[in-house]
């Protein structure tokens, strides 16, 4: 049984329906990404398998998440709660923003095993210290007790990856957790997440829209597109045969060693908001494969021998 | 920190001088004379002479001003010319008067403002959030003194609960810290509300619910505390205002204190008098800043950052 399954979630929020149908799952242990551009749902997977939706006036309308074997969805807060930060924990996109600037960042770490684990305050601090060593923070001990303004970007999401792991969760939900960062560092605190999911045995959702980062961390791939599945799969089948016309201008976009990012195949336009996603195949009006069955049908997810795919021309050989 | 303070410190001289010499401006320009206040019917204009030089009115304003500095920093602020008193021994009589009722009309609006306004917050758009934001509406736009007599009319007249006026008692505190407080709970709560639920938008919030912190703790451990920065700002601006506020407030009430003092004096235009209240009022605001300054630093390390 997958870690983690989403069967054809629909997520509201007020009027508008930004997910539509979103269907995928991770094994325990396994490191999936989760990609698409901006715009394309991924956040909104996150907040809905964190069970965070309310917070944004959003709800799941139909569909189930279940986690191991509970289904998140009909979880009653209480429950949903003593979850959160203990078994599902969430890295967010802005490290500069997702820590609380009056607390000192260590006090923050320790709050996670002080409420999950019932650790007492020395032994949740000695806990945090040895989680930053692990993450290869310098004089852990001296920066557990700095503020947050006193660290670098870096050394911040750092502080948040040691806060997701500090109740040793089964799952971490990462949404794209080095967007913010200096591309210089970006790939260091990839490497280290992976590192230690890997060694832990701890599942990743890792959200991104670099395909190049899917390339270096990833076992599988989710594309999302307009909040939809548009094709998923193992990064070795998504890379050597991708079936839905989106992940192939996706991979056309990973930078080559030579040319400007995105200079390879750069896709024309951008995502459609929520609020006029197109009739029929919502990739439709910038495919260059569309039909005219195209704009009113839209394409089911189809399993394929490897994975899914969302076209009506996936079924063909590639 | 240290160092924090020193500088603060300093910086309280010039702010000082400027006030007290504003302080002694004004009240040469406004018109009237309490020489006028203070001769008999009758008096010759050599009487009224000797008069003006016994209290060194006839000096340059420069010469006044530099006397009256010089003596204020010795404590001596000189005598009273209607009153016949030294000014600091009626302000020793009247500032403990206004110190309790402005300290506890502080207290009274900064408990009851910040849990009106936190509760405000967490039932945002509730029933209860727009019966407190009625409320808050009400209070700030009622004013004070107008409110201080329908209260007197109400609870001391009609109902007898409370004395009508003056200092003799205790219960003769509550309706005038009701009053003075009404104002500043609405102000404290309306600050606090906005800004908690400006603060439970941010993305550490998010966070922190995703750790899986229960939400009542949240608000009061977190929000809140961000919250109360703000909250600092208003009220450390209110400390000065409370105390010179209360200036029609004590009218109101009769009761005894820096505010009806002020104002006695004003009417006789009793210089030295006007100075020293003025004088205490300002003092007041200083401190009043200076201490909100003090606790935002202790409250922000951001803040001790850039001081630094
Ligand atoms: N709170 C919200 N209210 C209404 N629409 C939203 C809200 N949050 C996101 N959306 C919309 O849902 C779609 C998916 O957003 P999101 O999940 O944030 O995309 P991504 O993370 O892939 O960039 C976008 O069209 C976005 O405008
Ligand atoms: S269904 Fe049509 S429009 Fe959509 S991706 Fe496939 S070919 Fe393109
Ligand atoms: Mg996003």
């Amino acid at each position: 049984m997958a870690l983690l399954d989403l069967s054809d979630v629909t997520v509201s929020i007020g009027v508008l329906t930004p997910l539509d149908r979103i269907a995928f799952s991770i094994e325990a242990g396994e490191i999936v990404g989760v990609v698409g551009e901006s715009g394309s749902g991924k956040s909104l997977t996150a907040m809905a398998v964190m069970g965070l939706l309310p917070l944004i006036g959003g709800r799941i309308t139909s569909g189930a998440v279940r986690f191991a074997d509970v289904e998140l969805n009909r979880l009653p807060e209480r429950d949903y709660r003593a979850l959160r930060g203990r078994r599902i924990a969430l890295i967010s996109q802005n490290p500069m923003t997702s820590l609380d600037p009056i607390r000192r960042v260590g006090e923050q770490i320790d709050q996670v095993s002080m409420m999950h684990l019932g650790l007492g305050a020395e032994r949740a601090r000695l806990r945090s210290v040895d989680m930053m060593r692990q993450l290869r923070i310098p004089e852990a001990d001296v920066v557990h007790g700095n503020y947050p303004h006193q660290l670098s970007g870096g050394m911040k999401q750092r502080i948040v990856i040691a806060m997701a792991l500090a109740a040793d969760p089964e799952l971490i939900v990462a949404d794209e957790p080095t967007t913010a960062l200096d591309v210089t560092i970006q790939a260091q605190i990839i490497q280290i997440m992976v590192e230690m999911a890997r060694r832990k045995n701890v599942a990743l959702m890792l959200i991104t829209h670099d395909m190049g980062v899917v390339a270096q961390a990833c076992d599988r791939v989710v594309v999302l597109y307009a909040g939809r599945v548009a094709e998923t799969g193992s990064v070795e089948r998504i890379f050597a045969a991708p079936r839905h016309p989106y992940t192939k201008s996706l991979i056309g976009c990973i930078p080559v060693e030579g040319l400007p990012p995105g200079g390879l195949k750069g896709i024309d336009g951008v995502v459609p908001g929520v609020a006029n996603y197109p009739t029929g195949c919502r990739f439709h009006p910038r495919c260059s494969l569309a039909q005219d069955r195209c704009k009113i049908e839209a394409p089911l997810l189809r399993a394929l021998e490897e994975g899914a795919a969302a076209c009506h021309l996936a079924g063909d050989p590639p | 920190m240290a160092l924090f303070l020193i500088r603060r410190l300093l910086l309280l001289i010039p702010v000082f001088l400027a006030v007290s010499l504003v302080i002694f401006m004004i009240i040469r320009f406004v018109p009237g004379d309490p020489i006028d206040n203070l001769l008999q019917i009758g008096s010759t204009e050599e009487q009224k002479t000797a008069m003006i030089a016994a209290y060194g009115l006839d000096r340059a304003l420069p010469v006044q001003y530099a006397i009256w500095l010089g003596k204020m920093l010795q404590g001596d602020l000189g005598e009273a010319i209607i009153l016949r008193q030294p000014v600091s021994t009626l302000i020793a009589q009247n500032l403990p008067h206004s110190l309790i009722l402005g300290s506890l009309a502080l207290a009274f609006s900064t408990l009851v403002g910040i849990a009106t306004g936190a509760l405000a917050a967490s039932f945002k758009d509730g029933w209860l959030d727009r019966l407190v934001m009625t409320l808050i509406l009400l209070g700030s736009t009622l004013p004070s003194f107008w409110l201080g007599l329908l209260m007197i009319l109400l609870f001391a007249v009609q109902l007898g609960w409370f004395p009508v006026s003056g200092a003799r008692s205790w219960s003769a505190l509550v309706l005038p810290v009701l009053t003075i407080g009404i104002g500043g709970v609405a102000l404290v709560a309306r600050v606090t509300r906005a800004a908690m639920i400006e603060i439970a938008r941010k993305d550490f919030v998010t966070m922190l619910h995703a750790k899986g912190v229960p939400p009542l703790q949240i608000q009061l451990g977190h929000v809140l505390r961000h919250a109360l920065l703000p909250v600092v700002t208003i009220l450390s601006l209110r400390i000065g205002w409370v105390l010179g506020g209360a200036v029609t407030i004590e009218y109101v009430f009769a009761r005894p204190g820096l505010g009806s003092l002020l104002i006695t004096s004003l009417n006789q235009r009793d210089y030295p008098v006007v100075q020293g209240c003025l004088l205490m009022l300002a003092i007041a605001v200083i401190l009043g800043t200076l201490i909100g300054d003090i606790v935002q630093a202790a409250m922000d390390p951001r803040l001790r950052e850039t001081l630094r």
